[in-house]
Parts: C-alpha cells; sequence; structure tokens
C-alpha cells in the first residue's frame, strides 16, 4: 500500500460525477504527476484526495489508515498539506506572516522551519517583511508552497503550482519541488504544462474524463506514442 | 503675537478639542463595523443599536453603583460600570451571532442578505434598549467638569480666549488612544490577532491552514462589541445618552469607515477624523478668527461659514456619498477588492 | 392578474383581522388602519419594484416619499404673492447659477483633451465660483422669503393647482431624484448602494427640515387642501344626517367616516391601476428580462443588455411610485411635517412589508403592507395590555411598573425586528413567494 493512496474514487458535483472510479497514489521522496486533457478532472481528483470534495464511493488511505470521513482541516493535522492553484497567499499579510499562518496548528516552535524554508526559496529571504500581493507571480507561487510546507507535512499537493508563470520560473520552481521531495516528503501536483513535469516525476498519471488511462513512471510516459501523440502535442 | 495666539486658542477650544473627541468616538465606532465587514463581510447596520445597548448597560449599572455609594470621584462612575457593559454587550453579540448571522454564514449567502438581516437585528435591538430604558434624554458623566475651564485659562495666560478642556475629553481621547493601540497590537503581533487577519484577507486559504472560522468570527464579535460600547459610553460621557441619536451615529459611522477604505482598520481611524473634523470645522463661523488674524480693512463680509449649523449631521452623509461615487474603495485601501 | 386559493385566503384574514379591529376598537379605527395599508401597500410596490425586481437595495425610500410629499405642498397650498414678489428673483437667479455651475462641471469632466489634474483644479475653482455667486443671491432671498409673516407663510407657498395634480408631480419628483441618484449610484456593489442611499435619503430631509423657504422646514405646512369635501360641511347635508341617524351614530361622526371611507375608494382605485400594471409589465418580456439581469447579471450582459441602463429605469419607476405614495400619504393627512420622516417608519418598515409579503411578487407586496401596518398600529395597544395585564401583581407606583407601562409601545420595534428575521429564516421568499 502506498503512503497516500486513493482508490477507485468516484464523485463530482451534484448529480454528474467527474471523477470515475479513479486511483491515484503517492509515494514519500516521489514526485507524482497528474496530467491530462482540460475537464479531466485532475483537479477534482486532488479535492478529493484532500477532503474537499466528497466521495461517492471509493476510499482515501494515509499511511495505512483510512480517512476517507476527515475534513480537509483534520487530513493538515494528520500531515497533508495543500497548494490552491489560485489566491493560494496572504496578500495583505507579511512572507514572514504567511509562514507563520501556515504554522498555524503547530504548538512548537516553528522558527527552524521559518528558515528552512526560507533557505529552501533563497529569493525570499530579503522579501520577508514584505507584503505577500507585492511580490511578483513566482515569488508568490514561492511563498504558497512555504506557507503549505510550514506544517512540516508528509504529503504536499500542489494545485497547477506552475499556471502563469514564466518558463524560467517554472523550471526554478520544479526544481525547488524535487529538492521537496528528497527530504522524504510525498509530493503530488496537478500539471498542465504536462511535457515539462512528467521530466520529472518519478509517477505520472494521466486522467482521461475521470478515469486512469495511462499509469507509468515519468520517462516511461514521455516515450509512450500514443501519450505523446494525444496529449503531449507529438 | 497676541492675535494669532487669540487665533490659535480660539480654534483649539472651538474646533481641534471637540472634533478630535468626536473623531475618537467615531473612529472606535468605524472600526468595529470595519471588523465586521472584513471577517463576517457584510456592512452591519446594527453596529449604533450595539453601541446604544452597550451604553444602556453600563447606564443600568452606573445607577446601581450610584444607589450604593460607589464612585470613584474625580472620574465618572460609567466608567467603573464600563467592564460590565462590555461584558453583557459581547453576550449579546455573541448570542445574535449564535442564533441569527451564523445560519447565513454557513449557508454562505449574499452580502446583501445579512445587511438586510442585520436590519432585523437593529429593529430588536433598537426596541429592546428603548423598551428597557424609554427613549429619554439621559446623563452619564458624573464626575468633575473640567480639566481646566476657559476662564481658569484666561487668568493663566492672559489671552482674550479662553481654551476649555472638559474631564470627558480627556478621558476619551485617552481610553481612544489606549485601545486602538491594543488593538493594533493584537492584529500585528499575537496568533490570534495575525489568524484574524489572515481570515479576513483568505477565508479558504486560512481554512486550509487550520484557522477556525467560528473561533475567528467570535473573537471579531467581542472585539467589536468591545470597541462599540467603548464608543457609546464615551459619546455619552461626552455628550448625553439618549437611543435616538445613537441610532443615527451609524451613517457617520458607515462614513468613516469608507472614507478611508471598508476593511481597513486605519482606515476606519483616519476617516473618523476626517468626518469629525469637516463636521465642526465646515459648520463653524470662522468670523472671530479672522478678525484675530487679518487686519480690520481686509476682512469679507460673509462667508465665515461654509455651510449653515443646521446642516451639520449632514456632512457626514454627503461625505459617504461623495466618497462612495469618487472612489468607493475609500482614500487609503491598497487592496483591490 | 389571478390569484390562488391559498393566497386568496391570506388576504381574506387580514381582511378578518381588519373586522375585528372594527368590532373591538371601531369602525374609524379600522379605516384609517386600512386607508394607511393602503398607502404603504403603494409605497411597497415602488419598493418592490426596485428590489424585488431588480435585486436594487433602496434604503431610502424615506427620502422619495418625502419627495412626493413636498410636491402636495408645492403643487396645491396657496402661493405667497409677497414672498414671491420678495424672494422669487433671487431664488430663480440661485437655480440659474446652479444649473450653470452643474453643466459647467459637467462640460469640464467631459473634456478629455485635458489633463486629469487640470480638470479636477478647474472643476473645484467652477464649484468655489458658484458657490460664491450663488450666495450673493440665495442667502438674501431665503432671508427676505423667510421674513415674510414667519409665523403663517415665511415660504414661497405652492401654485395653488387641485391637490390630485400633485399625485403625478409627487412621483415626477421621486422619479427625478432617482435619475440623478441612479446615475451616480447604480455602479455600486450592492451594500455600498444600500448605504448610499441611505444616505441620500437622509440628505433630503435635512434640505427638507431646514429650507424654511421651501417648505417651512420643520414649523410644518398644514392645512393643505383636500380632494374631498370636508367634514364640518358634509355633517351639515341632509344626505348624511340620515344616514347618520340610520346607523345611529352622531352626524359629525358619520362625516369623518364618509370623508375616510373617500379616500379608502380613491386610494384603492390608485393600488388597483398600479397593481395592474405592475403585473403587466412584470408578464411582459421587459419583466422577464428584468428578472434574468437580476439573476444572472454577467450572463445578461453578455447577451447585450444594458444592464446599467435598465437599473436605472426600474429605479427610476420604483421612486416614482413610492413618490406617489408620499404624495398620497401627505394629501391624506392634509399637512407636511418634515420632522416626522424617519428611516424606521419610512424605510425599515417598507422593507420588512416587502420581505414579509414575498419580494418580486406584486400581491406579496401589497399583502406584506396590509399586514405589517396593521401589526405595526395593533402592535402599541395590544403591547401596552400585555404589559399590564403581566405586570398587574407589581404595586401602583412601583418604578418598574411605571417604566414598563410607559415603554410598552416600543415593543412593536421588538415585533418588526423578530418578523423580518422569522421570515428572512424560515420563510425567505416571503408569504407569496415570486413566480417564474
Amino acid at each position: 500500500m502506498a503512503f497516500l493512496a486513493g482508490t477507485e474514487m468516484t464523485g463530482g458535483y451534484g448529480a454528474i460525477d467527474i471523477l470515475r472510479s479513479c486511483s491515484i497514489s503517492a509515494e514519500k521522496g516521489q514526485v507524482t504527476v497528474i496530467v491530462g486533457p482540460n475537464g479531466a478532472g485532475k483537479s477534482t481528483a486532488m479535492k478529493a484526495l484532500f477532503g474537499m470534495l466528497p466521495v461517492r464511493s471509493g476510499s482515501v488511505q494515509l499511511d495505512g489508515e483510512d480517512i476517507t470521513a476527515l475534513t480537509p482541516q483534520r487530513r493538515v493535522e494528520k500531515g497533508m498539506s495543500f497548494v490552491p492553484q489560485v489566491l493560494n497567499v496572504f496578500p495583505s499579510m507579511t512572507v514572514l506572516e504567511n509562514l507563520e499562518m501556515g504554522g498555524y496548528l503547530r504548538k512548537d516552535d516553528i522558527r527552524g522551519t521559518i528558515e528552512e524554508v526560507l533557505e529552501l526559496f533563497p529569493a525570499l529571504q530579503p522579501k520577508r517583511r514584505q507584503l505577500a500581493g507585492e511580490l511578483s507571480g513566482g515569488q508568490r507561487q514561492q511563498v504558497a508552497v512555504g506557507r503549505a510546507m510550514m506544517t512540516r507535512p508528509k504529503v504536499l499537493m500542489l494545485d497547477e503550482p506552475t499556471a502563469g508563470v514564466s518558463p524560467i520560473v517554472m523550471d526554478e520552481l520544479f526544481d525547488r519541488i524535487i529538492e521537496v521531495a528528497r527530504t522524504g516528503i510525498a509530493v503530488l501536483m496537478v500539471e498542465q504544462n504536462a511535457k515539462p513535469a512528467l521530466e520529472i516525476a518519478d509517477v505520472g498519471y494521466v486522467l482521461v474524463q475521470g478515469e486512469n488511462k495511462f499509469t507509468d513512471t515519468g520517462s516511461a510516459l514521455l516515450a509512450n506514442d500514443e501519450v505523446r501523440m494525444t496529449f503531449l502535442g507529438g | 503675537m497676541q492675535d494669532y495666539a487669540n487665533a490659535f486658542v480660539l480654534l483649539l477650544n472651538y474646533v481641534v478639542v471637540p472634533a478630535t473627541t468626536y473623531g475618537c468616538q467615531l473612529a472606535l465606532g468605524a472600526l468595529g463595523v470595519s471588523l465586521i465587514f472584513s471577517v463576517l463581510r457584510f456592512s452591519n447596520f446594527a453596529h449604533g443599536e450595539l453601541m446604544s445597548f452597550g451604553t444602556m448597560i453600563t447606564l443600568l449599572v452606573t445607577w446601581w453603583l450610584q444607589a450604593h455609594g460607589l464612585t470613584i470621584q474625580p472620574l465618572a462612575t460609567a466608567l467603573l460600570a464600563l467592564p460590565a457593559g462590555v461584558l453583557v454587550t459581547v453576550l449579546l453579540s455573541l448570542a445574535t451571532d449564535r442564533f441569527v448571522y451564523r445560519y447565513y454564514r454557513i449557508k454562505r449567502s449574499d452580502p446583501i442578505v445579512l445587511l438586510i438581516v442585520s436590519i432585523g437585528v437593529m429593529l430588536v435591538m433598537s426596541g429592546l434598549v428603548r423598551f428597557i430604558i424609554g427613549t429619554d434624554d439621559r446623563t452619564l458623566d458624573d464626575g468633575v467638569r473640567f480639566v481646566i475651564s476657559a476662564k481658569q485659562f484666561r487668568d493663566l495666560t492672559g489671552l482674550q480666549e479662553g481654551l476649555a478642556i472638559r474631564a470627558t475629553q480627556i478621558i476619551t481621547i485617552a481610553l481612544a488612544a489606549v485601545s486602538v493601540g491594543l488593538l493594533f497590537w493584537f492584529l500585528r503581533h499575537t496568533k490570534t490577532g495575525k489568524a484574524m487577519r489572515a481570515f479576513a484577507d483568505n477565508e479558504d486559504l486560512a481554512g486550509l491552514s487550520g484557522i477556525s472560522a467560528q473561533r475567528v468570527v467570535t473573537i471579531t464579535w467581542v472585539v467589536a462589541a468591545t470597541l462599540a460600547t467603548l464608543a457609546g459610553v464615551l459619546y455619552g460621557l461626552d455628550k448625553s445618552f439618549r437611543p435616538f441619536v445613537y441610532q443615527q451615529l451609524v451613517l457617520p459611522i458607515f462614513a468613516a469607515a469608507i472614507v478611508g477604505g471598508f476593511g481597513n482598520p486605519v482606515g476606519a481611524i483616519v476617516g473618523g477624523f476626517i468626518v469629525a473634523f469637516s463636521e465642526v470645522a465646515l459648520t463653524y463661523s470662522f468670523k472671530r478668527f479672522f478678525s484675530y488674524v487679518l487686519p480690520a480693512d481686509w476682512l469679507p463680509d460673509g462667508l465665515y461659514q461654509l455651510i449653515s449649523t443646521d446642516y451639520k449631521y449632514a456632512v457626514s452623509f454627503v461625505i459617504l456619498v461623495v466618497v462612495l461615487i469618487v472612489r468607493p474603495s475609500g482614500f487609503l485601501n491598497t487592496r483591490s477588492s | 392578474m389571478s390569484i390562488s386559493g391559498k393566497n386568496f385566503m391570506l388576504f381574506a384574514a387580514v381582511a378578518a383581522v381588519l373586522c375585528v379591529i372594527a368590532a373591538v376598537q371601531s369602525v374609524a379605527v379600522a379605516v384609517t388602519i386600512v386607508n394607511l395599508c393602503l398607502v404603504s401597500a403603494v409605497m411597497s410596490l415602488g419598493l418592490n419594484i426596485q428590489w424585488g425586481y431588480a435585486g436594487l437595495p433602496n434604503l431610502g425610500v424615506m427620502g422619495f416619499a418625502a419627495l412626493g410629499g413636498l410636491a402636495v405642498v408645492l403643487v396645491s397650498a396657496p402661493g405667497v404673492p409677497a414672498a414671491i414678489a420678495a424672494g422669487g428673483p433671487g431664488i430663480i437667479a440661485s437655480f440659474v447659477v446652479v444649473v450653470v455651475t452643474v453643466a459647467a462641471v459637467v462640460g469640464i469632466r467631459r473634456l478629455t483633451s485635458l489633463s486629469r489634474a487640470t480638470r479636477v483644479a478647474a472643476v473645484i475653482a467652477v464649484l468655489a465660483l458658484g458657490y460664491l455667486i450663488l450666495g450673493r443671491y440665495f442667502g438674501p432671498a431665503k432671508n427676505l422669503i423667510e421674513a415674510i409673516d414667519p409665523s403663517a407663510t415665511g415660504y414661497l407657498g405652492g401654485l395653488g393647482l387641485p391637490v390630485l395634480l400633485s399625485w403625478p408631480v409627487g412621483a415626477l419628483f421621486a422619479a427625478a431624484a432617482a435619475w440623478l441618484v441612479g446615475k451616480i449610484a447604480l455602479g455600486l456593489r450592492g451594500d455600498y448602494l444600500a448605504i448610499a442611499s441611505l444616505g441620500i435619503s437622509e440628505i433630503i430631509i435635512a434640505v427638507l427640515k431646514n429650507e424654511d423657504w421651501l417648505s417651512r422646514g420643520v414649523k410644518n405646512v398644514v392645512g393643505l387642501p383636500r380632494p374631498l369635501p370636508d367634514e364640518l360641511g358634509l355633517a351639515g347635508t341632509s344626505w348624511l344626517q340620515s344616514l347618520a341617524i340610520q346607523f345611529g351614530i352622531s352626524p359629525p361622526d358619520a362625516a369623518a367616516l364618509v370623508v375616510k371611507l373617500g379616500y379608502s375608494a380613491l386610494f384603492m382605485l390608485v393600488l388597483a391601476f398600479l397593481l395592474l400594471l405592475s403585473e403587466k409589465a412584470l408578464h411582459s418580456p421587459w419583466g422577464r428580462m428584468i428578472y434574468a439581469v437580476r439573476d444572472n447579471e454577467i450572463a445578461a450582459s453578455a447577451m447585450g443588455k444594458n444592464v446599467k441602463n435598465l437599473h436605472l429605469i426600474v429605479f427610476v419607476i420604483g421612486a416614482a411610485v413610492i413618490g406617489l405614495a408620499g404624495a398620497m400619504l401627505v394629501t391624506l393627512d392634509g399637512q407636511f411635517t418634515p420632522g416626522t420622516y424617519q428611516p424606521l417608519r419610512f424605510t425599515f418598515l417598507i422593507w420588512v412589508m416587502v420581505i414579509v409579503g414575498g419580494s418580486g411578487n406584486n400581491w406579496g407586496a401589497v399583502l406584506g403592507a396590509l399586514i405589517i401596518w396593521t401589526c405595526w398600529i395593533e402592535a402599541d395597544p395590544i403591547g401596552t395590555w400585555l404589559i399590564q395585564h403581566s405586570i398587574g401583581w407589581l404595586p401602583v407606583g412601583n418604578a418598574m411598573r411605571d417604566q414598563l407601562t410607559a415603554n410598552a409601545s416600543q415593543m412593536r420595534l421588538i415585533v418588526m425586528g423578530v418578523i423580518l428575521l422569522v421570515t428572512l429564516r424560515f420563510k425567505p421568499g416571503g408569504l407569496i413567494p415570486e413566480r417564474h
């Protein structure tokens, strides 16, 4: 059993099922990427794993424990962390305060973790007292990831972290994400930029219409002709 | 030189001191409205009545204390009763939240629905206040009246103009400064205060960070009710307590909150002073002032007073409307919401 | 224009309550309540057009109603020739100055070739100049007018025309004001529009209270002409005396009752006419478009509907109806008393009527007005009666007893608030919800 495992999840908004018996799992120390065409239910799968969308059937397990019925807040306490695609920082608070809020639930001293996050994202170091709303898009994404890291999560989930940033910033962000994974965290992300994302993925899922279409290592999926032709534009 | 000193004292006495006092009272009220707006996301029309309620409880406790001979002369007894007033008002606002507002919050109702709900709360609260204490004008102040009277000032300085400073004015300014200082310290430096700001900034992300909405909302009501009671009691000490007047205070308070940018605490304070100073300065006749500073033959023959005193109260509405038209986000707003 | 059985029962229930009031208190009291119910119904129809149809939260009902009332004074009150002679020219000159200043400001703002700073400076300069010139004409004219027999007139008076003519004029006054308010405030978010309209209505009242030359201010205009014969003359007629004998009441009482019923008939006519128009409009393609815009503004504007323009039209029509009701009310009272306009009575109470009756449904708005006005009036005697009977055990002269008895009438505010809150919570669509 994988560290985080969503098994045969089915659910959606209202009467229509967006996810159909979809299974996604993520392993500690690995980068797992979900790709697929628009409307394939990628973000929905992520939300189902995080408890922001109740599943009609199927289950979600974390480290062997069934967490299907838990609220997102309880999952945060259990060691999961989520970076939404948009509105993922507190714009009128400083970078430091954003990080502090990330560690809101922690009872111990969080100063060490703040330093670790700032070491991971050195670009934020000089901006620590600046308002998050005044940062550039790439730096804001770093704050967003940093905020999610503050709980010292075992699973870090990112919903399209590179949406709307330049290719250089994207590469930089992916490097950081790999670094995060190497510290032993299970990283799971949804990506629109499928090619570069699969390049760094240990495991990749291709979803189509809420169902698993392909599952393999990132490099194997990139090498797969059908995947290339259909989803990666040749 | 003497003339300039006289002119200066004149302005202090008739404009600066009263407007500062009134500005403090408005700022405290506007802070409460602003906090509710940024955390609960609606314009609370019942805030004036909350002030009224808090003042009424304080007044009732004051009477009880006076009847038992418990006073703190030379200070007003109402200050001793204030904590009780705050406590009961906090409880009332928490009860309203639990039984009225919470339902709509969980349903994520439109802000305009909550606004109409707050009108219902306003009606109930105003009825409650008028039922319990009636509609008469009541005095809260039983302390020493003047810190320095006009005559004392004249004797002291030898100027023609006197400067009278009432004890209630000093108390208002001091208490407002202390409570605003405490509030800002709370919002900037405590974990709970920061969580409140985070919740106001981005409710969903606050949830993802484990910040409990119910806790934030509860604390917001506690703070807003405390500020409302304080503002109401200080206004009552400075002038008097009359339910009808308090009900009308809600508009200058909204004006203050909106002028500085709705939801911005610094803006609420600045707005309070803008409204208070405009109200006092625009309706003050500067005739005597000009007779000190200008040579006699330079004096114009009219226009010492920009707006008739009858419109004193309307000034804040005009400011409100002009700001809403020219710059609805307020003059201090950095956020684009 | 049909009405279902259940809804008919609701109206019948109100009628039954009014009959009980007629039996227990008196017929005169019941008819008085009915008349004010009818005026309130017109007012809540107006607000329903704005809030119910289009979702525009107008908290300035009071201001539009007062402008309608002012129309009665300006149209029907006798003119004061001495005042017109003394101050008329000055007032006309002031009016011209205001118009020219406003036109100049609007013109400058349209001069986009100038820089923003230049335009702002020019606007301020024009306003200051306008203010200075206005002061030359307006101040003296105002003082001259207000000096003419201040205890009886001290104002310009009106045109001395038939009072019924003032009703459409009242609607026009309110519509004009609403056009101005709408032009500047309709682009605002819902709650800002609510606050702005509340502020504007307070400004209108402040002007009416303080501009004595126009409305006599808090000195009130009394003895306004009436559309119906006066009670004294009527009591002397033979047909009324025989009628009085038939019902066993004194001729003056009978005359008063007949006049009241006359007003009822007049108001009922207006209400029926408006209800017919509103229903027709609501079920026309135009009405459906209004609903579509309210329910999805973005989609509607994407479909090429000019949302702002549509909102402006609805806002103006609604205000006109409120203004008409304001004129009817002042006609009924026979006096214009700016000091009595309070948001509780003229804005928030009308809101309770619309919400309780059913926002978006004309019949609902009318029903709400009937119910709420009856409650508003009856909460006072019933509350007092309840209090008196529940504190009977307290000794006479007890401070608490006196206090509670004196304040019992305030119960009605609580009753209104609770009715509003309960409706919003458990029946948000109101008693007769809107149909689609």
